[in-house]
C-alpha cells in the first residue's frame, strides 16, 4: 500500500511541470498560436526562478521570476510571430534554441548549487492518514496550484466571455477582427500567458522536483507538453489526465528497475517518447475528428487588411 | 507609427539583403550579450568569429563542421520548401551513424576498398529508414511530422547510448561505452588535418539539390506543394509520394551526414556523436534561403560559431552553449527581418490624441473579410 501511494505521489510529481507548460500551451493555441518554443521557455523559468530563488533567499520570489523569464520569452516569440509575421515553427526553434543556451551560459554561475527543499503540505490529523494522507494533503503548494489552473483554464475557456473571445480569435481571426476584437493583442496576452505557465513549470523542476539547476535539465520535457496539447484534443482537463499518465510512465520506469526487473536503462527512457508517438497515432488517426478538435487558424498568420 | 505595408511582389532586394542584416544584428547583440555578462565584448567577438578563420587547423575545421551541416540541410531545404516539417535530422543523423558503423563493426576486423561505400550505404539506408516512420504516420494516420520526429531524435540517442554500452562495446576497451575504432578512415582532402572527403560529397550534394529544386519537375512540385497546396491537389501532386520523397531524401542524407562523422573526425561509435549538428542544420537551411548555394555558405558560418564557440570555451571559460545562443539569434533576426521581403515599413506620423481618426486606421466598419497572409 505504501509503496503504491509513493509511486502515486511521485508520478504527480513528475507530472506537475507537464501540466502547468501543456496548460499554457493549450491557451496559446486556442487562441491560434502554435508555439514550439516551450522548452526554451521552461529552461529560462527553471534558470529565472533559481536564480532569483537564491538572490532573495524566496522561493515564492523565484516562482515569479519564473513566470516573468518565461513570458519575457514568450513575448519575443509574440514579436517574431505576431508583430513580424515570421514563420511560427522556425520562430519556436530559434525560441528553444535561444532558450537553451542562455540559460547554459546564465547558470554557469549556479551549475552545482542546490535550492533548499520546497515546503509541503501538512495539515495534522489529514496528512497522517494512511494510504490517501500524503497524497492528497501532503504534496507541495504547486501541485495544488497546478489543479487550480486546470479548473481555472477550463473555466474560463468555456463559461466566460474572455474565453469565448480567446477561442473566437484562434477559431476564425478574420471574423474576430471584423467584431472589432483585437486580435494580436488576444494573441499577445494567450502567448505570454504560455510562457509565464512555462516557466512556471520550469522553476517546478529547479526549485522543487530536484532541486538544483543543471544544465539543459527540461530534458525534452518541453516538447513532451507539446504532444500533450495534441494528446488532449485542446481540452484543460484532459491535459491534466495526460501529464498524469506520462508522469505515471516515467515513474514505472525508475520504479521497474528499484523492482529488479532487468531491462536496459536506456531503453527504458524511451518509453515516454515512443508512447507519445502512439498516442498522436491514435488521435490523428481520424483526420475529420482531428481537424474538429484543432482550433482552424492554429499556425496561421494574421494581417488585417482594413 | 510604424506600419506595415504588404508589398505587390517580394522584393528580391530584400530576399537577398536580409540574411546579411540577420548577420549583423546577431554580432551587435552579440557585443550587447558579452557586455551583460561582464565579458571584453569585442575581444569575446573576435575570438568566436575572426580567431579560427587565421590558422590552416581552423580553416580545416571550418570544413569538418560545415560537412554535416551542408548535407543535412540541402535535405531539409527539400521539405521546408514544401512545407513538411522534418524536425528530427538529429536522430535520422544518429540511426546513419550507428547502421553504418555496426556494418564496419559486423565484419571487423576485415577491412577493402568496399568497406567505406558499404558503410555509407548502410548509412544512407539507415537515417531514410529512421525518416520514415514520420513520413508513414504522416501519410497514413496523419500523425504531426513535426512531433513524430522530434520525438524519435531522443529515441535514436538513447538507442545509440544503449547498444554502444551493450552489444556493440569494445571488448577490448576497458568497459567504456564506445565501439571499436573502425578499421577504415575517411580520405583527408588536407593532409594532416582534419578535413575529409565528405564535405566534397557535401558540395556535390548540394549542386544535385540544385538541380532537384531548380532544375526539375519535381522541384516545382515541392514548391506548389509549399506555396499554394490547393493549386498543387489541382495540379494532380500527390501530397503523399512528395511526403516520402522529401522524408527518404533528408533522412537519407542526414544518415550519411552521421556516417561521415562517426567514419571521420570521431573514428568510432560514442554516446556523444549527436551534437546537435541536425538541430543547427534547420536553421543553416533558414539562413541559406532553402538554396543550395546559400546553404553552403550558411553552413560554413554556422561551422564557424561551433569553433569559436570551442574556441571561447577554451580561453574565456565560456560554456559550450555560447554557440547555440549565437545560432538562436541568428535564426532570430534573420525571420524577424524577413518581414522586410513581403512587407515595406512605413512612418505615419501618430495623430494627436482626440483627433477624428482616420478611416484606415478605424476599427472595420463592415464585415469585409480581411485578406490573410500565410507565412
Amino acid at each position: 500500500m505504501d509503496l503504491l501511494a509513493n509511486v502515486l505521489i511521485s508520478a504527480m510529481i513528475a507530472a506537475t511541470p507537464l501540466v502547468f507548460a501543456g496548460l499554457g500551451e493549450l491557451v496559446a493555441e486556442r487562441s491560434g498560436v502554435l508555439n514550439l518554443g516551450v522548452e526554451g521557455m521552461m529552461i529560462i523559468g527553471a534558470i529565472a526562478g533559481f536564480a532569483a530563488m537564491l538572490a532573495t533567499g524566496s522561493a515564492i520570489l523565484g516562482l515569479f521570476a519564473a513566470m516573468a523569464g518565461g513570458a519575457l520569452m514568450a513575448a519575443l516569440f509574440g514579436v517574431l510571430t505576431l508583430t513580424m509575421r515570421a514563420n511560427q515553427v522556425a520562430s519556436g526553434l530559434a525560441l528553444t534554441m535561444f532558450g537553451l543556451g542562455l540559460s547554459a551560459l546564465w547558470g554557469q554561475a549556479y551549475s552545482g548549487r542546490s535550492a533548499p527543499p520546497f515546503p509541503r503540505l501538512y495539515i495534522p490529523g489529514l496528512t497522517d492518514l494512511p494510504f490517501v494522507g500524503k497524497l492528497l494533503f501532503g504534496q507541495d503548494g504547486l501541485v495544488y496550484l497546478s489543479l487550480a489552473c486546470v479548473a481555472g483554464v477550463a473555466y474560463v475557456l468555456t463559461r466566460t466571455r474572455v474565453g469565448l473571445i480567446l477561442r473566437a480569435v484562434g477559431e476564425n481571426h478574420d471574423a474576430a477582427h471584423a467584431i472589432g476584437y483585437p486580435v494580436i493583442g488576444v494573441r499577445y496576452l494567450a502567448v505570454m500567458f504560455g510562457g509565464a505557465m512555462a516557466g512556471l513549470g520550469g522553476a517546478y523542476l529547479s526549485l522543487v522536483q530536484t532541486p538544483l539547476w543543471v544544465e539543459r535539465m527540461t530534458a525534452g520535457r518541453g516538447w513532451i507538453a507539446l504532444a500533450l496539447v495534441v494528446f488532449a484534443a485542446w481540452r484543460p482537463l484532459r491535459v491534466l489526465l495526460g501529464a498524469y499518465l506520462f508522469g505515471g510512465i516515467t515513474i514505472l520506469q525508475l520504479h521497474s528497475q528499484a523492482l529488479g526487473v532487468k531491462i536496459d536503462a536506456q531503453l527504458l527512457s524511451m518509453v515516454p517518447y515512443i508512447a507519445t508517438i502512439v498516442v498522436l497515432v491514435l488521435i490523428s488517426r481520424d483526420s475529420a475528428r482531428a481537424r474538429l478538435a484543432a482550433p482552424a487558424c492554429l499556425g496561421k498568420s494574421f494581417h488585417a487588411s482594413s | 507609427m510604424l506600419k506595415l505595408e504588404p508589398r505587390r511582389e517580394p522584393s528580391r532586394l530584400m530576399f537577398y539583403l536580409t540574411p546579411f542584416l540577420a548577420i549583423v544584428l546577431t554580432l551587435a547583440a552579440g557585443l550587447l550579450l558579452f557586455r551583460v555578462l561582464g565579458k571584453p565584448p569585442v575581444a569575446a567577438m573576435q575570438l568566436i568569429f575572426v580567431e579560427p578563420l587565421r590558422s590552416l587547423r581552423g580553416l580545416s575545421e571550418l570544413l569538418v563542421k560545415a560537412t554535416p551541416l551542408i548535407l543535412i540541410a540541402c535535405g531539409l531545404a527539400l521539405g521546408f520548401r514544401a512545407s513538411i516539417w522534418n524536425i528530427g535530422a538529429e536522430g535520422q543523423f544518429t540511426i546513419g551513424a550507428l547502421s553504418g558503423g555496426a556494418v564496419a563493426l559486423a565484419v571487423y576486423p576485415a577491412t577493402g576498398w568496399w568497406l567505406l561505400p558499404l558503410m555509407s550505404l548502410a548509412g544512407i539506408a539507415g537515417g531514410a529508414a529512421w525518416a520514415a516512420i514520420p513520413a508513414l504516420l504522416r501519410t497514413r494516420f496523419n500523425a504531426s511530422e513535426i512531433l513524430v520526429s522530434l520525438m524519435l531524435v531522443y529515441v535514436a540517442v538513447l538507442l545509440l547510448g544503449s547498444l554502444v554500452h551493450g552489444p556493440l562495446r569494445d571488448p577490448d576497451g576497458m568497459n567504456f561505452p564506445e565501439s571499436r575504432i573502425f578499421q577504415t578512415a575517411l580520405p583527408l582532402i588536407i593532409p594532416g588535418t582534419r578535413a575529409h572527403i565528405g564535405f566534397v560529397v557535401a558540395l556535390v550534394v548540394a549542386g544535385v539539390a540544385w538541380l532537384l529544386l531548380e532544375r526539375h519537375i519535381i522541384g516545382f512540385q515541392i514548391k506548389v506543394l509549399g506555396q499554394a497546396p490547393r493549386a498543387a491537389r489541382f495540379g494532380g501532386f500527390s501530397d503523399t509520394a512528395l511526403t516520402w520523397l522529401c522524408f527518404l531524401v533528408s533522412g537519407g542524407v542526414a544518415g550519411l551526414a552521421g556516417l561521415f562523422e562517426a567514419a571521420g573526425p570521431v573514428g568510432q561509435l560514442v554516446p556523444a556523436l549527436p551534437a546537435g549538428y541536425g538541430f543547427t542544420a534547420i536553421i543553416v537551411a533558414f539562413l541559406g534561403r532553402l538554396h543550395p548555394a546559400g546553404i553552403v555558405l550558411a553552413g560554413l558560418l554556422m561551422a564557424l560559431t561551433y569553433i569559436g564557440g570551442e574556441t571561447a570555451q577554451i580561453s574565456m571559460s565560456l560554456p559550450s552553449a555560447t554557440t547555440s545562443v549565437f545560432q538562436g539569434m541568428f535564426l532570430f533576426f534573420l525571420l524577424a527581418t524577413d518581414v522586410l521581403v513581403k512587407y515595406r515599413p512605413r512612418w505615419i506620423p501618430a495623430r494627436p490624441a482626440g483627433a477624428p481618426a482616420a478611416p484606415a486606421a478605424a476599427k472595420p466598419s463592415a464585415p469585409v473579410v480581411a485578406a490573410r497572409v500565410e507565412a
